[in-house]
């Protein structure tokens, strides 16, 4: 039991930078960035290449560099090509699909067999020994999630934010909103591929569809997250990103080990808490639109016996 | 004397080329001294938002050039000249930012002073007393919820949060488009109040679109009236001191030959 809950925060840590990701794109920009999945990979990518050349260190922020790479890409498609953000993000993650080829030499999977990477290399260090991995995740998880709140309170994170809650307003107050979302993105895609980094260097493997999906699944840990924290603040959404990401991989390990639902059906029932957490607003709305009606025509029915209506 | 805003027979025209083409502004000229409050009445698209719109660089003007403070404006982007031009909109909803804090939202309008600050600076301990004592110029106690989220605001608050903003770092123009005329009248008032307190304070030229018409004649020195995009009556100084909102009406009959037809004007 403790080997399933250490694995899942083991798993939760490392890809919990995509929900935090996602968290400044949806959430504070309010853009849904779908350049996430090959993004993902091409940090894996130039993570797991820097390791097999013996630079896994230096593989790290080269693979955040190359996220933000990414991410300025589909910003400029879709801020100066006047792009829709969607489409803009399908269009870089495709190409990006031919980009993570290259890095990975032309083959589909690169493993990295007896080399270094930054886990082992924290490990050799010996004072933490099983726990050394969760240990660095955590420590990088919780450094970058300090970073961003803490930008986020800067002059420049208020204009992104301001951004993505109203651009109306950010135009009458000399904010450039290219600008802001441009940096929003590269970030955004800076920590996604950081956490493609971890992932890569921590199975020391990457493949060409490791990224699939890692969307959907990131909005899930998100939402998931926010019920447990609330989504109030800048702090909590971070945090949000972090939980949520945890608590999906314990579910996940509780599918994988007890078959409650096969894991076959993971991605399907990943997909069906997306659009229903997303759709929830609008359900809401629904349902006191019901209510409401319902209550009118008893109320109407009331009425008619001789009340007068408004207590129904 | 050097004007402060100079616009010069700027034309601009919707969907050029197409059945739906309009000329909403025909050779259109305004000149402002430093210090002017115009108030601006005119019928259903007669191009008074459209002249805003122009002048704060929502787009550019197909010909004539537009100077402010003697600066040639005419192809700076829109960001870029809210730097220098407040503005407010007749939705409260559009000047602030619903789930940031109301010192969050002050700081974005402080922003534009803040040339040479560094970006991933703070809002410091005395950029928050300055709010403070901004806030309490309101008189609406905001300066106690600070950080409260804008979006819990009213429409009356958000609006005079709104004003606060535009005129945070004095611009050298102040564009309010019906920026009252959304709000309860009580609020209304206020918030007007407010404006006339802060533009008189500061010696802020402004231009304000109304469909009131005493507000019109009682509010600012000089009145304009605009019809198919063009200014048809330009009143100041003891020609407007007399003028009655019916004289008004007579004068803009002679000038366009029309009614002043617009469905919202009130005439008292």
């Amino acid at each position: 039991m403790l080997y399933i809950l250490k694995t899942a925060l083991e798993l939760g840590l490392l890809y919990s930078l995509v929900p935090m990701a996602l968290f400044l794109s949806f959430r504070v920009l309010n853009i849904a960035d779908l350049t996430t999945d090959g993004c993902f990979v091409f940090g894996a990518a130039v993570s797991v290449q820097m390791a097999a050349i013996g630079q896994p260190i230096l593989g790290i922020p080269l693979a955040m560099a190359a996220g933000a790479l990414a991410g300025f890409i589909t910003a400029f498609i879709h801020t100066k090509m006047k792009v829709p953000s969607i489409l803009a993000g399908i269009i870089t993650n495709t190409g990006l699909y031919t980009i993570n080829l290259m890095v990975m030499g032309w083959s589909s999977n690169v493993s990295l067999l007896k080399k270094n990477t930054i886990y082992s290399m924290f490990k050799s260090l010996q004072f933490l020994g099983d726990w050394s991995g969760v240990v660095l995740t955590l420590l990088i998880v919780a450094l970058v999630a300090f970073l961003l709140i803490s930008f986020l309170g800067t002059r420049l994170g208020l204009s992104i934010r301001a951004t993505g809650d109203n651009i109306d307003m950010v135009r009458a107050s000399s904010i450039n909103p290219t600008f802001t979302i441009t940096v929003g993105l590269c970030l955004a895609n800076a920590m996604t591929a950081l956490s493609g980094a971890m992932v890569g260097q921590y199975q020391k493997t990457v493949d060409i569809n490791g990224g699939t999906g890692i969307v959907v699944i990131g909005l899930a840990c998100l939402i998931i997250g926010e019920t447990a924290t609330g989504r109030r603040s800048v702090k909590k959404g971070a945090i949000a990103a972090i939980v949520g990401s945890i608590i999906y991989r314990i579910i996940y390990a509780v599918c994988l080990y007890t078959k409650v639902i096969p894991v076959e059906f993971l991605k399907l029932l990943t997909a069906a808490i997306v659009a229903v957490a997303i759709a929830f607003p609008a359900l809401r709305k629904m349902a006191a639109f019901q209510k409401k009606k319902m209550e009118h025509t008893s109320g109407r029915a009331f009425a008619q016996k001789g009340g007068d209506g408004k207590d129904a | 004397m050097e004007k402060m805003l100079d616009v010069n027979e700027i034309s601009v025209t919707f969907n050029p080329g197409s059945p739906d083409a309009k000329q909403a502004l025909n050779k259109l000229s305004v000149h402002l001294d430093d210090g002017d409050f115009v108030t601006i009445i005119g019928s259903n698209g007669a191009g008074k938002s459209t002249l805003f719109n122009a002048v704060a660089g929502s787009f550019f003007v197909d010909e004539g050039s537009i100077f402010l403070g003697g600066q040639d404006i005419t192809f700076l982007e829109e960001h870029k000249r809210s730097r220098i031009i407040g503005r407010m909109f007749q939705d409260p909803l559009k000047g602030t930012a619903p789930s940031m804090t109301i010192e969050e939202n002050l700081a974005l309008a402080y922003l534009r002073s803040a040339e040479g600050t560094s970006p991933f600076s703070h809002i410091s301990g005395r950029d928050k007393q300055l709010f403070r004592e901004k806030l309490a110029m309101l008189n609406m106690g905001l300066e106690d919820r600070m950080k409260h989220q804008v979006g819990l605001l009213s429409g009356g608050q958000r609006q005079a949060l709104t004003l606060l903003m535009a005129t945070m770092v004095t611009p050298k123009l102040l564009l309010l488009d019906e920026h009252t005329a959304a709000l309860d009248p009580a609020t209304a008032d206020k918030v007007l109040e407010l404006t006339r307190e802060i533009v008189g304070k500061n010696h802020i030229t402004c231009m304000m679109i109304t469909h009131n018409m005493k507000q019109a004649l009682e509010i600012g020195n000089r009145t304009f009236l605009m019809a198919d995009g063009k200014i048809v009556l330009d009143v100041k100084g003891e020609e407007r001191k007399g003028l009655t909102v019916d004289d008004l009406l007579e004068k803009f009959k002679a000038g366009t030959g029309k009614a002043l037809d617009n469905d919202r004007m009130l005439l008292s």
